[in-house]
Order: C-alpha cells, then structure tokens, then sequence
C-alpha cells in the first residue's frame, strides 16, 4: 500500500448523517472475491436520482467526498472502504466516524479525517459557490483548505496518521512483536477451546 | 482498584503496548465466513503468510447460502464461487468448516455459542458487525473488517485503541408481551444510531439479569446498532447454565477451574463508567421501527411520529426522508400499517427460543392471505431441535415457508429478497434504505409481534389476535 501525504482534487458533498455502509455498498456487490471493481456499485440506489450528488458533471473526478455524522454505520464490509477508493476518492471529511469503519479506511489507506460540523457547514458553503473548486488535504498538518476561501483543521489520531502518510504493513508492524506475542500464548489458561 | 467488566477481560488480552502506539490484543476465537474473508486469504497468499492459529479459527458458511433446493448445485455463481473459495481456503490452511449441509452448519453468531466456542473472559473477533453478540456470555466481541481479518490469520492479534466503558443499566420487569428485542429496541432509542460510537457497552441491572442466554445474545447483537463497539453483560448461573456440556465447553476438572475464574467476571463495586444511561424496562412496550435506522422506532400502540417534533434540525431532516423512503404518514396507528412480508429469523433472532415463541403464537391460526411469511432457523443444529419439537409442521400448516438455515433475508445476499416497494416485519437487525433488497421497507420487530402480523396482516401483538 502506497502512502498517501497530500490529496488535491475536486470534493462531492452528501449532507446527509449516519450513512451507512449498506448505502455506499449493497450486500448485492459483496460476492466479489477481489478488492477491485466496487466504484460503479458506490451509492448504487441514491445515485439512480439525477440530483445525487456524485451524478454532477465532474464527480468522478473526486477525491474528497465530506458528509454526515457517524458516516459509516452498520455493517463491517471494508468493501465500503475499496467503493470509495474504487470510485477515485482518497479522503472523507466528517463530523464523527463509525469505529469500524474508521478502522477499515485506515487499514485500507483512505484518509477519515474528522472535521467539526460547523467546518462541514463552511466547507459545504464554498463548494456550493464553487462546486468545482480544488480542495486539498494535507495529512501531514492535518488541515483542509478551499482554496484560499477556507481552511479547516481536521482530527486524525496520530498513529493512523503515520499509518496512512507511510502505507504500512499492519501485519508486518505486528510481527515485530512476534516474541511477546509467543510469550502470551505460553500462558494462556488451559481450559480455553481450540478445534482439533 | 475497582475494576470493571471490560477492563478486567481486555487487561487480560494485552500482549504488548507498544511506545506511542495502541495495544496489541489477543484473539481467543476467530469466527471466519464466506463473505468477509476472500480477499484476506488472498492477501495471506499474496506475502507468503500463514494461518498462525488454526486450531483458534473456525469457519462456517451463512451470509450468501441458498436456504432451498440444498440438494441442487448453488444457481447464483457469483455466491458458489465464494462458497467453494472459502472450503478451499479451510482446506489449505487446516480450518474447521461448518460447511452447507453438514450438522453444524448456521449463522456464525449462533453456532459460536451453540457449540460452547463463546465463553466468558474470551476476546472474539469475525468480520461482521453483529460479532457483538458474543459478548453475551461476559466475552469482548467485536466486528473488523476485512484487513483485520487479514491480520487476525497472520498474528492471532489485533491493535486496538482502548474504546470507553458505557453502561446501560436497565431497571424494572419487562411487561407481559415484551422480548429482549422489544428491551434492546427500547435502548437504542434512548442512545441514538452513533450513541455508543467508541465504547463497549456493559448490560447491567435487573431486567438484564432476568433474560435467558438467547434474549442476552438479542440485546448484545443490537449493541452495534447503537454505534457500540461490543456489548458486553456480566457472567452467571444463567450464563454456566447454558455453557455446561456443550462441545468445546471446558469438562471436569477443567470446568471447574474454569467456573472460579468466569465467577471473578464482574464489575467490581465502586467502579465508575465513563458514561451511563438508565433505561426503566417496565414502561417498555412491544416496539416497532417505522423508519431507516434501528433508533427509529415506536411502540406498537402508537403512531408513525410527526417529524416536527424530532429534537433537532437533523433529526428532522433524517425523520422526513425515511418516512418518505418508508411511505408513511406521520399519524398513522401502527396497527394500520399492512404488510407483505413476515421474515422469522437472523443472527438477532433465529435461535430455537425465537422460533418457538412465533410458533406459540400462530398455534392454531394461518397466516394472512396477503402476507408471504417464512422462518429461516439460525442453525442446522436449531432447524432439526425444531423439527425434533415439531415447530416446522406448526409453521407449515399456517401457511409459512420453512427454510434452512443462513442470513437470508436479514441482508438479502442469498436471493430471499423484498420487492421493489414490499414492506416487511422482520425479527432481523437493520432496517437501512434497501437493506432486504432495494426500494424494500423494513419494520423490525420481536418475533412474537412477527407472527402476530403475519396472522393479522398488519401490525399486530398477540393479545390483539
């Protein structure tokens, strides 16, 4: 996975709270056994209305989507994650995260960068002026900015942050542990169940 | 130090806490299905990894499975292939698979505690969300996605951030009519669909302590419907009750060394959480949802509410969309709500307590003209208890479907799907926009109130029939 530092690109804005992954992937799509190929299933049923966002000229061009509240709720498909990533989008920008897809955007190396909800309100002010403005993430100063309109800070704890700037292993950081984690398994009770 | 439930079995789990970085937990039992776990094996491939623990891993196949004609090749190609790829999987790494068709196949969730793999003070992880209802049993259980499946396989460990302590004390008797359903339904209102974002849940006071092991498993499979990371409720005779003799239960000497420690589970006195919300179970009511996420919900004496009185702005906003998504009128008694589909089953409540509660119900009755109604038990194990009971021959002659076992409907992967418009009363967890299949709309409910309106055609409790 590449890292990713700076993300600049045009921004689609769903002001909508508790998005759920149900929307942005239905369990139809989840059949696939590849990681690739999700983008035309992002939104599927909001994007049969003309007026959706992500159906606007130049929105697939987006790397940045800003929503809701709790954006993410529901389900644990990360398939979530790859629709977004599939589509072209690198950041989402938004009051508050579901932890479980938190969890699987950074795994997966799209930024969930946490913005207050009167910032989301200022962000969604300029792009309606100028929805084809460049919006530029910085990761590493943790900061969004339209322009020279606005200039947002956004929350990003700062181990995911080195996660997503570096595009780690997770599984080779674990395995840096590989003693502690052998350690531990030499002291676990007995009584505990194992299959055959 | 007083000490709380979650701390006491997530101290136990810290393998290492790494300068500057989360710790790093040990995964006691991997629950491992077809949907979720592909492209984490093909990840495994990929870097040359192997499964480090495969005797902590099992594997059953549930969310896309045909729940008819088990006897004929799977028709959809897209879910066999993901069925053969997870039997290949399991047979590469040395996983045990509860493959379709064979005895102990079902819906992760019920068979993890059907065979005694879920037991107290354990950590246990799957790629779904509803792994929360292990926590059932005093155990920390919780969804991940597909990389921490990946890293799960390869590390038996995951690195976690601490999530806060929330309780959610429950006081009082739940009334005459009223299921753990109806008690979690009832939280979630009163916590909100993001409520429990970055917390595990502790179920405590005296209504909690009243349910059985099934109605304990409802309300922590729900937990994640409030935004929770687990739920959890603290370990008694209920809980060793249901735990004694089961297949990989502890036996013997083991058993009892097992019992002083489980017994040890608890919130000590004097611990604080870091939030609490009380909830008062005697002024509960049999609830129904009547909008697009699981805090929306009514009793079912009541009516679809006005938008205007939501609390906020977006609460207004959110209101207004879903009773157009749903087709309602705010002001419309629940009861005259009709509909087309009754769906008994689910990881929430397809267990064999939840289908002889439905079956009770409907004894001597049929199932509305209308209505297309069918159960889909959570297990093989719980269809042929059922059958052994003879609950399949109750349901059939009242006109329902009776299925084997999956997700099914709950999620609609498998082809048991709602039609454009259909609107259902489901015992199943989520009732997002197009959740059972798009443009469907889902109400959900306990399944007493399942079988109830699937008699009366609309929204309907017991008593009322």
């Amino acid at each position: 996975m590449s890292g990713v530092k700076r993300i600049a690109g045009r921004a689609v804005v769903v002001l909508r709270s508790d998005v759920d992954t149900d929307q942005i992937i239905p369990a139809a799509w989840l059949k696939k056994v590849e990681r690739t190929g999700f983008g035309a299933g992002l939104f599927e049923a909001w994007r049969k209305d003309p007026a959706f966002a992500l159906n606007r000229p130049g929105a697939e061009a987006a790397r940045v989507l800003i929503s809701g509240p709790n954006f993410g709720c529901g389900s644990s498909r990360e398939h979530a994650v790859w629709a977004l990533q599939d589509f072209g989008f690198q950041a989402v920008l938004a009051p508050s995260f579901a932890d479980i897809f938190r969890g699987n955007a950074i795994s997966a190396g799209l930024v969930p960068a946490q913005v207050s909800d009167d910032a989301v309100a200022r962000l969604a002010a300029v792009l309606a002026d100028a929805p084809d403005s460049e919006v530029v993430v910085d990761v590493a100063a943790r900061t969004v900015s339209v322009g020279a309109a606005v200039t947002e800070s956004f929350q990003l704890a700062g181990y995911a942050q080195w996660r997503l700037i570096e595009g780690l292993d997770d599984v080779g950081l674990t395995l840096r542990h590989e003693a502690e984690i052998a350690a531990y398994e030499g002291q676990r009770p007995d009584y505990l169940p194992a299959l055959p | 130090m007083a000490a709380r439930l979650f701390d006491k079995v997530w101290d136990r789990h810290v393998v290492a806490s790494p300068e500057g970085e989360p710790p790093l937990l040990y995964v006691d039992m991997h629950l491992v299905h077809e949907v979720t776990s592909p492209q984490a094996f093909e990840a495994l491939s990929l870097t040359g990894r192997k499964v480090r623990r495969p005797d902590l891993t099992v594997a059953t196949m549930d969310h896309d499975v045909p729940t008819i004609g088990l006897d004929e090749p799977i028709a959809d190609p897209l879910a066999a292939l993901q069925i053969e790829r997870l039997a290949a999987n399991c047979a590469e790494h040395g996983i045990t698979l509860h493959a379709l068709g064979s005895r102990q196949q079902g819906i992760v969730h019920v068979i993890g505690p059907q065979l005694g793999l879920t037991q107290p003070g354990m950590t246990v992880v799957c790629g779904d969300s509803h792994t929360s209802t292990h926590g059932a049993f005093g155990a920390l259980a919780f969804g991940i996605g597909t990389s921490e499946v990946e890293h799960v396989l390869a590390t038996q460990t995951l690195s976690q951030v601490k999530p806060a302590a929330m309780a959610v004390t429950v006081d009082g008797e739940l009334p005459a009519g009223c299921t753990a359903k109806d008690l979690v339904l009832g939280i979630i209102r009163a916590l909100g669909v993001g409520g429990g974002a970055g917390s595990v849940i502790e179920y405590r006071g005296a209504a909690i302590r009243a349910l059985s092991m099934e109605g304990r498993m409802t309300v922590c499979n729900m937990s994640i419907e409030g935004g929770a990371r687990a739920g959890m409720i603290a370990p008694d005779d209920t809980t060793f009750g249901y735990l004694e003799g089961r297949q990989h239960a502890p036996k013997g000497a083991a058993w009892e060394r097992a019992l002083d420690d489980w017994r040890s589970l608890v919130t000590d006195a004097g611990a604080e959480f870091d939030t609490e919300i009380r909830v008062d179970a005697s002024a509960l009511r049999p609830a129904v949802t009547w909008g697009t996420n699981p805090a929306q919900s009514v009793a079912i004496d009541d009516v679809v509410p006005y938008p205007e009185a939501a609390p906020t702005p977006a609460a207004r906003q959110a209101a207004e969309r879903a009773l157009t998504y749903m087709n309602l009128t705010p002001g419309t008694p629940i009861r005259d709500i009709g509909v087309d589909i009754v769906f008994i089953g689910s990881c929430t409540n397809g267990r064999l307590e939840d289908l002889r509660a439905a079956a009770e119900v409907i004894r001597g009755r049929t199932v509305h003209p209308g209505v297309r109604a069918l159960v889909v038990p959570g297990s093989a194990a719980v269809k042929a208890q059922a059958e052994q009971e003879g609950l399949d021959q109750r349901f059939i002659a009242a006109g329902f479907e009776w299925r084997s076992a999956g997700c099914s409907m709950c999620l609609g992967m498998n082809g048991d799907i709602l039609a454009p418009g259909e609107r259902s009363a489901s015992t199943s967890n989520r009732n997002f926009e197009g959740r059972q299949g798009p443009g469907g709309r889902t109400h959900l409910v306990s399944p007493a109130v399942a079988a109830a309106t699937a008699v009366a055609g609309h929204f309907a409790a017991p008593a009322d029939l």
